[in-house]
């Protein structure tokens, strides 16, 4: 059990809100999350359709141990087709947005149609109305949050809302709950926004209950938090420095992007980095990290909550910015930094509060900005386009202004927007969008670490470092290391990721937490929660299951074989420094042997054995 | 030896273990809403700061009580709810200085920290040490060993 066993669903169109039982056949096939929510949206959600028209879906999902005791247990997930890449969309967030969901005693809340005017879903337990929104549309993120709790006159609500950003139009908004953590990715908050929904505002008071054997839970979930607490990663390096512990060893292996890809070393790292955000700053003597929080649930706690110099050029005349909000992770602060060739951590964090504030993917956002300063450096565009922003790379002034104009779907910031892949086509110059199916690669260069590029090739959501994180192995070795210049036996270490990762993010719990536990830590959980046989062999199965799925939607959507590839750039320009100096992403060595394995025809399709091995709907 | 709940903020990250292990044990559900003891978030701050009942020796509460509902228990100090014998009138909700009394609308009657009999659960979850049990006699120990440490003997020697 574990799952609360119903449904909310909401039809836009005609107002009606329902609730409907869980399919548990599917349950057991899919276990919840990312996998169950993918197997109701391919059920019910045509792969052809507009991302942005009503027929669209957009499905919020929690796990069986999400808002249990289970560490980290109190993620949930965006799921429905992404106006970015066309492909499935499915977006993780932490908080505390998903254990309210079940806590108010719903597994899932599917959204269809498209509701006349702006409108938020608010919901206390077995309670669920539209409410209107004309007053927020326009609203941040931020403001939006506040003025919910102020209606409701409850500060315990829990909201996950669209900002600016995605009522505009930009292609790469996000959903953001509880301020700043957000499902940050492929676009899935202008899906929301296309179906005029502001919020989802969520108060549940039911508890979470129903698992299988509460003593084993207990038991289960006490030993392998001590696994958390005990392992150099989850124990100690995140919850110093979060995932920015990477920026300067990533930087090392000459594996960090920098200036839209086109460099693998930044020699502003360490002014950007982890470190960084510990040592006191000149003015006030304070550091950027004000501390770590931790997500509902979490033992790692490797959030962080830092604040800008209020003396910096940025904020020195905007006190709304002066107080404590979510920092920089790894991700963010390579595609806001070294990607753009800026090294100023209080611009950069200034910008990361805008992304959080408006709701728009860091990721994106900096590597289309990048992508921008290589446009203007070479003079496809000018000073005439940006509105007279000097889009330099390393300039600091040109990033938080166009930051201020993208979050807010203002002037230059509408062609941000589009992302990198449009944005460069727009201009006739589409090999300059470092994209993979159209969204903007994370801070791991694959001629330096070769599983990524892998990785990014086959991932289901198009560019993307959470569908495999071969980082891990090849880097950290966890749970082995394997040598990162190599091709050999990468196929065979992508797809075990790809397979335990989606099982991962259909159960509830956080990625991070693969730092410290494998399946072997993770199955045991899930088995004393969740009625039926979860060995360490099913939960492989099912992730299996799922990767199929989503790769059968997105070759039903369209796709082709041709779209698993990188640009030309990470495959024919050689690394400039660093290990692998001389050396591109050998792609060609990896993908046919990966198709095979997968049980895919050689374009990338499924075959009817594959098919029927995983029980796929047909 | 009596034992009283230490609670650090400075350690806090704001998980919420505590409330689920208190809501666990008390309701035998995860469910926060229902905790005795709660985690405030001062976003600005960059503060968490977990808040429960103190165990007040001249509890207001139980001197509120116009049916003896709230007792003491002798070996933990706690004061704590007779069910059976609460009426839900809330008196002991207002006495409250700290507000750590609250009505639970499902059951009618009123919860507080009674922890849990001389083992608290929040303490035991709690991943970072924000929250501890300890001797009722020396909650000043940490801090005091903090201030001694800094003590510098090397100069009193000599003054």
């Amino acid at each position: 059990m574990a799952w609360t066993k119903k449904i909310l669903r909401v039809n836009l169109t005609d107002g009606v809100i329902s609730a409907e039982p869980l399919n548990m056949e599917w349950a057991q096939q899919y276990l919840g999350q990312r996998g169950l929510a993918t197997r109701y949206f391919v059920e019910e959600v045509d792969a052809q359709v507009g991302a942005l028209s009503p027929d669209n879906k957009f499905i919020m999902a929690t796990g069986p141990l999400t808002g249990t005791m289970a560490s980290t247990g109190g993620r949930y997930s965006c799921i429905t087709k992404s106006p970015l890449t066309g492909t499935i969309a499915c977006s993780n967030s932490g908080g505390f947005f998903g254990a309210e969901m079940k806590n108010a005693g719903w597994d899932m809340i599917i959204l269809e149609g498209k509701s006349p005017t702006p409108v938020y879903l608010y919901v206390e337990n077995d309670q669920a109305r539209l409410i209107p929104a004309e007053d927020l549309w326009g609203k941040s993120v931020w403001a939006t949050d506040e003025e919910i709790h102020k209606k409701h006159q409850d500060p315990q609500i829990r909201i996950a809302c669209v900002g600016r950003a995605a009522e505009s139009g930009n292609l790469f908004a996000a959903v953001v709950n509880d301020l700043h953590r957000a499902a940050g990715r492929s676009g899935v908050g202008t899906v929301l926004a296309s179906k005029n929904v502001k919020a989802v505002a969520l108060r549940g008071t039911r508890g979470v209950g129903n698992i299988k054997d509460m003593k084993r839970f207990m038991d289960a979930t006490f030993e392998h938090k001590k696994v958390l607490a005990a392992n150099a990663v989850t124990g100690a390096g995140l919850p110093t420095y979060g995932t920015q512990v990477l920026m300067n060893v990533i930087n090392e292996l000459g594996a960090l992007p920098t200036r839209n890809m086109r460099e693998v070393r930044f020699e502003g790292a360490h002014s950007v980095s982890g470190e960084a955000m510990h040592e006191p700053r000149a003015s006030d003597g304070k550091k950027n990290l004000t501390r770590n929080g931790g997500c509902f649930g979490c033992t790692i706690a490797c959030g962080r909550i830092s604040s800008v110099d209020r003396t910096h050029f940025s904020v020195k005349d905007k006190p709304q910015y002066w107080g404590n909000s979510g920092g920089l992770e790894y991700e963010a602060a390579w595609a806001l930094g070294p990607d753009t060739g800026v090294d100023d951590l209080d611009a950069l964090t200034y910008v990361n509060f805008l992304c959080n504030e408006d709701g728009i993917d860091p990721i994106s956002f900096g590597a289309t900005v990048a992508a921008a300063m290589e446009l203007f450096e070479d003079g496809v565009i000018t000073t005439e386009q940006t509105g007279g922003i000097e889009l330099k790379f390393g300039s600091a002034e040109a990033l938080v202004k166009i930051a201020e104009l993208t979050a807010r779907g203002e002037g230059f910031g509408k062609e941000i927007g589009l992302g990198s892949k449009r944005l460069c086509e727009k201009y006739g110059r589409p090999e300059l969008s470092m994209t993979v199916k159209g969204q903007e690669f994370p801070a791991y260069d694959p001629r330096g670490i070769q599983g990524m590029g892998l990785t990014y090739a086959t991932s289901n959501r198009g560019a993307c470092h959470l569908r495999s994180y071969t980082v891990s192995s090849e880097v950290l070795g966890i749970p082995v290391k394997t040598d990162p210049l190599a091709t050999d036996g990468k196929p065979e270490l992508v797809i075990a990721f790809q397979d335990a990762t989606a099982a991962v993010d259909s159960s509830g719990l956080c990625i991070f937490s693969t730092f410290a536990w494998s399946l072997d830590n993770i199955a045991p959980q899930i088995d004393a929660a969740c009625e039926g046989d979860w060995s360490v062999e099913k939960c492989a199965e099912v992730g299996a299951r799922i990767w199929q799925l989503e790769r059968d939607f997105n070759m039903r959507a369209g796709l082709t074989a041709a779209d698993d590839t990188l640009p030309k750039r990470l495959l024919k320009d050689a690394a400039n420094v660093g290990p692998a100096e001389g050396k591109v992403c050998d792609l060609g060595a990896m993908l046919p042997k990966y198709y095979e394995l997968r049980g895919w025809t050689t374009e990338g399709q499924l075959t009817p054995e594959t098919r029927q091995r995983y029980g796929l709907p047909s | 030896m009596q034992k009283s709940l230490h609670i650090d903020p400075e350690k806090c990250t704001g998980c919420l273990q505590c409330e689920m292990a208190c809501s666990y044990e008390n309701e035998g559900v995860f469910n926060p809403s229902k905790s005795r003891i709660k985690v405030f978030t001062f976003h600005d701050e960059g503060r968490f700061v977990p808040y429960t009942c103190t165990q007040c020796d001249e509890a207001w509460c139980m001197q509120a009580c116009p049916v003896d509902a709230i007792v003491l228990n002798f070996v933990t100090g706690a004061k704590y709810i007779l069910n059976d014998r609460c009426v839900g009138c809330k008196v002991c909700t207002i006495a409250c200085p700290f507000g750590t009394v609250n009505y639970n609308t499902s059951t009618g009657k009123v919860i507080k920290c009674d922890l849990c009999g001389g083992d608290p659960k929040c303490a035991e979850a709690c991943p970072t040490g924000a929250i501890t049990y300890i001797d009722a006699n020396a909650t000043g120990l940490e801090r005091m060993r903090m201030w001694a440490a800094k003590t510098d003997t090397q100069a009193s020697t000599h003054a």
